[in-house]
């Protein structure tokens, strides 16, 4: 888990880590209310939360630029809000409502923004991957400078797609990005459990592909990682691994007993680790903010949320007639 | 301003529970994230976590009470230097602020569900699969056991697991691979108490990895052993479909007969609850297509007791398609040394002279609902459950529909090239003289199941689309 907090001076501005407390307490916030909205039935199926995680998606998202892509898994939230989705728009689709992304035809795990490059939202473990390089595969034959930042886990990682993929984005120098988000479980099976190798990072080395690991509580480190690895890939160098060490605080989905690992070992990385009390430490230490402008970006934070929450619920469910639409991109009638 | 603090749904089905312990005592500071209270659910005690700061100004529902329904008041969270408000706590289940769960409640499938972890149960919002007759009252002309048999109430994931554990004593070569199965005990709770009988020799854990762990057990199945495969859901086994049908279902013709694969791979098939369009296939179709494969979609416990056990033993690939809906369902089921259920028998769950419904898993707790009702209207149903696709029992739905004169399939996959379109085919060339009306297919729609509450209800089908179904081709 996350070591030790580097001592020396962190090369990031007031600004900019003023605008990873927001970001990161944004998609906190809002998985708090999602799992409540669940615990009131206005949400159904399975759904991910993203809590413990916020300073990954955050962190690279700080090295992405416009036109740059994004690909995930089911545990997809966080990324949404992160890519700058309206959290109004991402909280109907969990309700199944009209105003979602998806008009509420996909759910929590579906989600997808054409307009914010986000590629969704997959359900079926390491399905995601290829598709990943498959949109960095766009980048080259456009010959664009644009990277694909292709999410998934450390259950993922075992899957024999990952590593087909592997091959072909080594072979062509695919511009991607492969953010492994080590948070040490798959479901209620730990990586040591699953996994022959300790190190998930060092298993694109076959195919020569650099890899390395990264503090996944500490927002600025992964920007740091997420930059040297951009850079690589914008290069036309090729694909660049991160593994990043992370932690989920809540069960694999909402309905998870969580019986395979202790309450102590999480609340130690709750209240060692956690990368968004992190940055509240530096805003208040460096003098870059003070309590009161922490609580009102609190009080901004939980009026964002508890509108999305009031959009998503008021917004009508799906007209019927949507039943049968979107199922083929031209209008050829149904043969059934 | 102070608020409530309901009590909240922890799993997809859960309607009440208990209050366990509380973990804070009036007047403590609570934060995001801190946990207040322990709440069991049926299978499972889940921590409840603070969602808003403030401090316990009362606790409401004392520890240790049980049967509190979702959405009722628990507590009352109160700001610095604030009162408790007189009306505190009069929020009661129901009258909170969504009707959505008035309206599944309505829909009411009782039926219990696991503590199963994601891929999970979720059917409470399930408005369709009705918990079908009680299941005493449905006398089965043609029971499995001899009649004075002794019978007790099981459900099906108690029969699955129960047939499963026989088979592995009785023979040493069964062994049972797959994600979670092991230390979990099953995403859905169906291999309890495996892992400590047999041992993790015998009951192994894989990554996920389901194309590689498909091709392990067929290679095993080579070998001489007998594997038991589970897959998490069939969703997911479409990664490992190649090993499936390439490997498993065809290397007995390609090798002249000298290599069998005695294996089978099973799982829960077909749509949950609101679980969209990856996580909802109904697969039963596809594999039925296959030749080198047994394919198997029972419906009662009994069924899967003995069509499982009969599984293990089959020299040949078995498709063993399952229902995470029909999991907690309590069936009868005998109480025998060795009950097994042949291969390509169908069960005839009911009599009747008026026309035959013809059905298999979950769609025969449609059909079975059908008829009742249509029973209170004068039209007797012969209903028949398939329970095996390969091999189907063609005689027993033909011999029906001879005596019917019509017919109608229900199943829960997509409408084109379904079981009930092969069946109509066949119904039409065996018994064409003998119909009175075309045979008609109640399917689930023609599109990828979609996540909102209302348009997954119409995705699916319903027991009025059965009854009308049977309007239609009995002219009434
Ligand atoms: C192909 C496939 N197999 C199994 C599942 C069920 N499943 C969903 S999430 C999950 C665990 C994945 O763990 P990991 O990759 O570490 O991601 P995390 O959930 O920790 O973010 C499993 C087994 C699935 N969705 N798809
Ligand atoms: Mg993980």
């Amino acid at each position: 888990m996350a070591a030790k907090k580097p001592t020396k001076k962190p090369n990031v501005s007031a600004d900019e880590l003023k605008g990873f407390y927001r970001d990161m307490l944004l998609i906190r916030r809002f998985e708090e209310k999602a799992g409540q909205l669940y615990g009131m039935g206005l949400i159904g199926g399975f759904c991910h939360l993203y809590i413990g995680q916020e300073a990954v998606v955050v962190g690279l998202e700080a090295t992405a630029k416009e036109g740059d892509q994004r690909i995930t898994t089911y545990r997809d939230h966080g990324h949404m809000l992160a890519c700058g989705m309206d959290p109004k728009g991402v909280m109907a689709e969990l309700t199944g409502r009209e105003g979602g992304y998806s008009k509420g035809k996909g759910g929590s795990m579906h989600m997808f923004s054409k307009e914010k490059e986000f590629y969704g939202g997959h359900g079926i473990v390491g399905a995601n991957v290829p598709l990943g390089a498959g949109l960095a595969f766009v980048n080259n034959y456009r010959d664009n400078d644009h990277v694909c930042f292709t999410y998934f886990g450390d259950g993922a990682a075992n899957q024999g797609q990952v590593y087909e993929t592997f091959n072909m984005a080594a072979l062509w120098d695919l511009p991607v990005i492969f953010v492994i988000e080590n948070n040490k479980y798959a479901m209620g099976t730990s990586q040591t459990r699953s996994t022959s190798s300790k190190d998930i990072h060092t298993r694109g080395e076959a195919f020569g592909i650099p890899g390395e690991t990264v503090d996944g509580m500490d927002v600025i480190a992964v920007r740091d990682a997420g930059q040297k690895a951009v850079e690589h890939a914008r290069a036309g160098k090729g694909p660049y691994i991160l593994e990043v060490m992370t932690y989920r605080y809540r069960g694999h989905s909402m309905s998870d007993p969580a019986k395979y690992r202790t309450r102590e070992e999480v609340q130690k990385v709750r209240e060692k680790s956690d990368a968004i009390e992190h940055v509240r430490e530096l805003l208040l230490s460096g003098k870059h903010a003070t309590e009161e402008d922490l609580k009102a970006i609190d009080k901004e934070t939980k009026e964002i949320i508890n509108e999305a929450a009031d959009f998503a619920r008021e917004s009508p469910e799906p007209a019927i007639e949507e039943l049968w639409t979107d199922i083929y991109a031209t209008e050829t009638p149904q043969n059934a | 301003m102070a608020t409530e603090i309901l009590m909240p749904a922890l799993s997809p089905t859960m309607e009440e529970g208990t209050l366990a312990k509380w973990l804070v005592k009036e007047g403590d500071t609570v934060k995001s994230g801190d946990i207040m209270a322990e709440i069991e659910t049926d299978k499972a005690t889940m921590e409840f976590e603070a969602v808003d700061e403030g401090i316990i100004g009362k606790i409401l529902i004392e520890e240790g009470t049980e049967g509190v329904k979702v959405n009722t008041a628990i507590a009352v969270l109160v700001e610095e230097g604030e009162d408790v408000p007189e009306d505190a706590g009069k929020t009661e289940a129901a009258t909170s602020d969504d009707e959505e769960k008035d309206e599944k409640s309505e829909d009411g499938d009782e039926e219990e569900t696991t503590s199963a972890p994601d891929e999970q149960e979720v059917k409470a919002a399930r408005a369709a699969a009705p918990d079908g007759p009680d299941p005493k009252a449905a006398a089965a002309p043609e029971p499995d056991w001899p009649e004075d048999t002794e019978i007790r109430q099981q459900t099906v994931r108690e029969a699955l697991r129960d047939a499963m554990a026989e088979e592995m004593r009785r023979d040493d070569s069964v062994f049972l691979m797959g994600e979670e199965v092991a230390e979990y005990e099953g995403a859905y709770k169906i291999t309890q108490g495996m892992l400590d009988e047999f041992g993790a020799k015998r009951v192994v854990d894989t990554p996920i990895t389901e194309h590689g762990f498909a091709g392990v057990g067929v290679g095993a199945a080579f070998g001489g052993l007998r594997p038991i495969v589970e897959f998490m859901t069939w969703n997911f086994a479409m990664q490992a479909i190649d090993q499936i049908i390439n490997s498993a279902a065809k290397t007995l013709y390609m090798s002249g007969g000298q290599m069998g694969c005695p294996i089978v791979f099973r799982g829960p098939n077909g749509a949950a609850a609101r679980v969209a369009a990856q996580h909802s296939q109904d697969y039963a179709a596809w594999y039925a297509q296959v030749p080198g494969l047994r394919v198997v979609m029972p419906y009662s416990a009994s069924d899967y007791k003995g069509l499982m056990k009969t599984a293990i033993r089959d020299p040949n690939p078995v498709v063993f398609l399952e229902n995470e809906i029909l999991y907690g369902r309590s069936f009868d089921v005998p109480v025998m040394e060795d009950f097994t259920v042949p291969f390509g028998k169908a069960r005839i769950w009911r009599e009747g002279a008026d026309v035959t419904i013809v059905s298999f898993g979950i769609g025969m707790s449609y059909a079975m609902e059908a008829a009742e009702k249509l029973s209170e209207n004068g039209i007797e149903a012969e209903v028949i459950d398939l329970r095996t696709l390969r091999p189907l029992d063609y005689d027993t739905v033909i011999a029906s529909v001879m005596k019917t004169n019509r017919c109608v399939t229900v199943e829960e996959g997509w409408p084109v090239a379904s079981i009930g379109n092969h069946l109509s085919a066949h119904i039409m060339t065996h018994a064409f003289d003998y119909l009175d009306a075309p045979v008609l297919n109640v399917t689930g729609k023609d599109v990828p199941m979609p996540y909102a509450a209302n348009l997954e209800r119409l995705a699916l089908i319903s027991t009025d689309e059965v009854i009308e179904a049977v309007r239609q081709v009995t002219y009434r």
